[in-house]
């Protein structure tokens, strides 16, 4: 028998008899039709009987959906206090009938949800309490990697130095062509919005100092932080939490060896030696995209930008800029890290934590920065 | 037995890059028999099963199901096909965003045009006829044990009605009370619905307890395929081992010595 070849559809009679009258079932009831008997169901009225015999006899199929619409069919006509008799079934369809009505045990589909404001206000709470929780176990962590990196540096044995230069390829010189462009771009873009709104004023070659300015003390650096942040510190959180899932860390625990000293540390240490670095060619190539858009469309020539440059540019501009890097290195890497370790049991976690890594990094870098505008301004530089 | 098989494998050979897993493996599975894969650790077992399934491509032979050559048809004819047998993976790979009633209703709102009140409640059925509480159903996935968990995936895999069900090592890392209601559940609902029943498996119990045929995978292909007194009987050094090994003569028991001594 294959459901094949079959008739297409199921259908349902009634059929006046002796005593009461009979409900015929016949055709294919399987789950491919049960959308189309239901619909059958929905307007089938018999009349009014004692007795109602359901007739199985023509039935060509039968599945446990099939099945179960016989069953509530039954259930149906005897809820009005008719008797219900079953006959003609075949011994396997018997068999599935039985083990339908042996299920009838209905269940929830999704778990009851909440009132709107109830659940807004409980979300409200935990997720402050959340952020409370995670703020501190962030610091504590910040101490931990801050002290083994101490450790790391008094005693050199104990640095991973093949990760760490590992990680500085993966996170630094793999970054280059991605970062290049983007300050190239950011550069172009600058000269040109400057130049727009100068020339105004009869001000063109100012353009050069806006650029100067603003690339080497903010732009260049923020830029590379936050590319870094999408792209290194969410690396770090799914690495790590690939190796939280499959049980990795907790192996490398009981095999004596410390998991911030071999998974943090490095990557810690290679983005603060590699950011900067990254930082700095950021610089150049904003500058480089400054003065290729000034000559094009200013026509400041380059021997002209860069007399203006030095004039405009001191040495503090450039470290204001410089000094923020390895510490928006260091917070990028230990968010990535520490998110990494806060995956527990699913995959699904990977996922949500590596955003939230991002997010945060991203957030703190920019934070930072703020932080370090307000201690420029206070010391004048 | 004239009846054609239901799975007839012929000359498979499946490889990944230069590692040959299967080398001219054939198979025939009948309707309506629990058949038992074993095979050591690696020898290609669940990649047998992911390539009856299609989900990996065999680089030579035929494979058919149902009497028809799944490769050589349009994706959308095959998927109506795939409709017609249920997978339970390792673990139940169930989606964990979605409650287990919502993951057994996701076949039946893909393919079917059910009322919403009719899926909900074959969603209640398949549910207690895995043998679930009712209270499992609006539970997510990581509330459930992993025995719950690979009830909800028969459940799920039992959603369409299917004819045939594949089982990944059903029940490995189930307690062995655990394992054994499986065993049974599993021998029940293929009597009660008539389903043929593709089984790798390294559990010897489960054997033993619920399948007609055992196929033994090594050496790249199937070796043999019998019952376990044919198994007991076979003189491969890997069988042997495996079929009277200590581990199989605890399960075995009195069948196992028996037919051992002769
Ligand atoms: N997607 C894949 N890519 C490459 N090799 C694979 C893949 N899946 C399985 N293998 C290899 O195929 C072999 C058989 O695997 P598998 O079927 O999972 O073994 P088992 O019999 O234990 O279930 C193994 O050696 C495994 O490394
Ligand atoms: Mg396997």
């Amino acid at each position: 028998m294959s459901r094949e070849n079959v008739s297409p559809a199921g259908w349902i009679e009634w059929r006046d008899g002796a005593a009461g009258g009979s409900v015929v079932l016949g055709g294919p009831w399987t789950i491919r039709q049960a959308g189309a008997i239901e619909r059958l169901l929905d307007r089938f009225t018999p009349p009014v009987a004692e007795r109602v015999e359901v007739d199985l006899t023509a039935l060509e199929a039968l599945d446990t959906a099939g099945a179960w619409l016989v069953y509530r069919t039954c259930k149906r006509l005897g809820a009005d206090g008719r008797e219900v008799v079953v006959t003609g079934a075949r011994e396997e369809h018997d068999i599935l009938l039985r083990e339908v009505a042996g299920n009838d045990n209905p269940c929830e589909i999704e778990p009851p949800t909440e009132n709107v404001v109830v659940r807004l206000l409980a979300e409200v709470g935990r997720e402050t309490v959340r952020l409370g929780h995670e703020t501190r176990n962030l610091l504590g962590f910040f101490g931990i990697v801050m002290s083994t990196v101490g450790r790391a540096l008094v005693n050199p044995r104990r640095l991973r130095f093949t990760s760490l230069v590992y990680h500085m390829e993966q996170s630094g010189l793999n970054a280059l062509p991605i970062i290049g462009l983007i300050s190239f771009l950011i550069g172009v873009v600058l000269a040109y919005q400057g130049a727009t709104q100068l020339r105004r004023f009869g001000a063109d070659v100012f353009v050069v100092d806006l650029i100067g300015v603003s690339i080497l003390r903010e732009i260049g650096i923020l830029l590379t932080a936050i590319v870094i942040a999408g792209r290194s510190g969410s690396a770090f959180t799914a690495q790590i939490g690939a190796m939280k899932v499959n049980e990795e860390v907790d192996a490398m625990r009981t095999l004596g060896l410390d998991p911030v000293e071999v998974l943090v540390v490095p990557r810690v240490l290679a983005l603060m030696i590699t950011l900067p670095l990254l930082g700095f060619f950021a610089d150049i190539m904003g500058l480089m995209g400054g003065a290729l858009m000034a000559w094009a469309s200013l026509d400041i020539q380059p021997s002209l930008y860069l007399e203006r440059l030095q004039q405009s540019v001191t040495f503090w501009t450039f470290w204001t800029g410089m000094i923020k890097a390895p510490f928006f290195a260091a917070t990028i890497a230990m968010i990535g890290c520490f998110e990494g370790f806060q995956v527990s049991g699913s995959a699904e976690s990977v996922g949500r934590l590596t955003t939230r890594a991002v997010v945060e990094a991203i957030f703190l870098v920019i934070i930072i920065d703020a932080g370090f505008s307000i201690f420029f301004a206070v010391v004048g530089v | 037995m004239s009846e054609e098989p239901i799975i007839a494998i012929r000359g498979l050979r499946t490889q990944f890059g230069s590692q040959v897993i299967h080398d001219n493996l054939d198979l025939e599975v009948r309707r309506g028999e629990v058949i038992g894969i074993v095979g050591g650790s690696g020898t290609g077992k669940s990649v047998l099963l992911r390539t009856i399934i299609g989900l990996i491509r065999p680089k030579a032979g035929e494979i058919r199901v149902f009497g028809e050559n799944l490769a050589a048809m349009e994706a959308t004819e095959r998927r109506r096909f795939e409709q017609r047998w249920g997978v339970l993976f390792q673990d139940g790979a169930l989606f964990s965003s979605l409650t287990v009633a919502q993951n057994i209703e996701v076949p039946l709102k893909e393919h079917l045009k059910l009322p919403p009140a009719l899926s909900d409640q074959l969603a209640a059925l398949k549910i207690s006829m895995v043998g679930l509480a009712a209270n499992a159903g609006p539970k997510y996935p990581s509330e459930l044990s992993g025995g719950m968990r690979k009830r909800a995936g028969l459940a799920r895999a039992l959603a369409m009605d299917p004819e045939i069900v594949f089982l990944d090592e059903p029940t490995a890392g189930l307690d062995p009370i655990g394992a054994a209601a499986f065993d049974e559940l599993i021998r029940r609902l293929q009597q009660t619905l008539g389903l043929t029943v593709f089984m790798v498996t390294h559990d010897l119990d489960s054997l033993h307890a619920i399948c007609d045929r055992i196929a033994v995978l090594a050496e790249k292909k199937v070796l043999v395929v019998g019952d376990m007194a044919e198994m007991l009987r076979q003189d491969h050094p890997w069988i042997r081992e495996y079929f009277h090994g200590p581990r199989a003569r605890a399960a075995l028991g009195e069948a196992g010595r028996a037919e051992g001594d002769d």
